[in-house]
């Protein structure tokens, strides 16, 4: 193990997590990507999806609907646009929110947000699919 | 001069009316702090963003393509005015301030041979703009029974302004609040938001200064992480603007109630002393009848 890293989510309302993770998951544009603490600086855009902070071995899941990463050595930054945590999004409000995706889905101009809206209910399906189980 | 129960019913009425610009005071003392909280706590956010954004932003600027949102069309003939002002009156100078900073601006702009539209968010905004600029107000956004305005608010408004920017009905956009400075002092204040003002990048700071952002690697790409930085960027500000509104509109309006209880308290004490020396004047009077009607006898 590398040490921990200062974690911090920032949706724009508040400062919603601010933690020293061991590792975190973000689901990075071109695919997820883990970030240990000495992690190289990168500035990635997200996809909707859920983010895995390991903090002292537990892992607490939030789910993002876009936002970006600033990952620097020692401090990683995500902007997010409406972070909800996982724990929170259950039954009919996780069905609310398909509901809410499905309609962006469909309301999709480019190819671009509607890239981003299958995910976010393919994500969201996902995560409901994995409460039931 | 008015009778005695003439000035019993005024002074009763100055009371109620004292009674309710106290009780708006205290409402909006309350509602300041919550929107003062809000305002502070989107802070990071806001910085946050300015940082990655001047450190991106200024290696892309100079190369072809850059986003119009980044270097503007090219052109000035068409500005957008997005003036924010508050839903409700009773707050002192607070919506007539911004109305008549926007009101300058559209005249320069307008007597200079630009056209000029006006995109109004809060309902006093646009009727303090109506009867001037009537043809020129494109779009009017109202922000009624909101009680804390959130980022959903100021995406609405992002969107809009967006997807005209996209189809091309103006060159400049620039957004008109009152800046939160304390709660007496309010400053109205004019940002432009397309073309985007770059933020400078901070050499004070000690990391920024030995050079990290060279460092970066972006995923996808540059562009494609600068363009989705310019589009946050512009709810971003807009949130801010709706946000500072907001602690300025609660603090005008405390400021303003403070100054009507304390006028009101004089106003009272003035009526009860003219009010008592009539009383006195008319028991005297009484009396005198009294008397001399004894001594006539």
């Amino acid at each position: 193990m590398a040490g921990t890293f200062k974690f911090e989510l920032v949706s724009p309302e508040r400062i919603v997590m601010s933690v020293d993770a061991d590792q975190v998951r973000l689901p990075g544009s071109d695919g997820d990507f883990t970030v240990l603490a000495g992690h190289s600086p990168v500035i990635a855009n997200l996809r909707p999806g859920t983010v895995d902070v390991m903090v002292q071995g537990v892992t607490k899941r939030v789910f993002l609907k876009s936002g970006f990463a600033d990952v620097q050595p020692d401090v990683l930054t995500v902007l997010a646009k409406d972070a909800t945590d996982v724990a929170e999004l259950t039954g009919a409000r996780l069905a609310a929110e398909i509901e809410m995706a499905e309609l962006a889905f469909k309301d999709a101009k480019h190819d671009e947000d509607r890239r981003m809206a299958y995910d976010a209910v393919m994500q969201l399906k996902l995560l409901q699919g994995g409460k039931a189980a | 001069m008015a009778s005695l129960k003439d000035m019993r019913n005024r002074i009763a009425s100055v009371k109620a009316t004292r009674k309710i610009t106290k009780a708006m005071q205290l409402v909006a003392a309350a509602k300041l702090r919550r929107a003062q909280e809000a305002a502070t706590a989107a802070r990071p956010y806001a910085q946050r963003m300015d940082q990655v954004l001047a450190n991106v932003a200024g290696r892309v600027t100079n190369r072809d393509g850059a986003s119009p949102l980044l270097v503007g069309t090219g052109k000035d003939d068409v500005h957008l005015l997005i003036v924010m002002t508050a839903e409700r009156g009773l707050c002192g100078g607070f919506n007539g301030n911004i109305a008549k900073l926007a009101r300058a601006d559209a005249n320069r702009l307008m007597a200079a041979g630009k056209k000029v539209k006006i995109m109004t968010v809060g309902r006093k905004g646009a009727d303090n703009l109506r009867r001037d600029f009537g043809k020129q107000i494109v779009e009017r956004i109202e922000l009624r029974g909101v009680k804390q305005v959130n980022a959903t608010h100021a995406e609405d408004v992002s969107g809009k302004v967006l997807a005209m920017f996209e189809k091309g009905e103006f060159d400049v956009a620039t957004m008109y609040f009152a800046e939160f400075k304390s709660v007496i002092a309010q400053k109205p204040t004019a940002l432009q938001l397309i073309p985007a003002r770059v933020p400078e990048a901070k050499p004070a700071d000690g990391k920024a200064a030995a050079g990290p952002t060279a460092d970066y690697d972006y995923e996808p790409s540059e562009e494609e992480v600068l363009n989705f930085l310019l589009d946050r960027n512009i709810s971003t500000q807009i949130f801010r603007g709706l946000l500072e509104n907001a602690a300025s509109e609660q603090g005008a309006r405390m400021s303003a109630m403070d100054n009507a209880t304390r006028n009101a308290g004089d106003m009272i004490n003035k009526l009860t002393i003219k009010y008592n020396r009539q009383r006195q004047a008319q028991i005297t009077k009484e009396l005198i009848e009294i008397i001399s009607g004894a001594e006539a006898l």
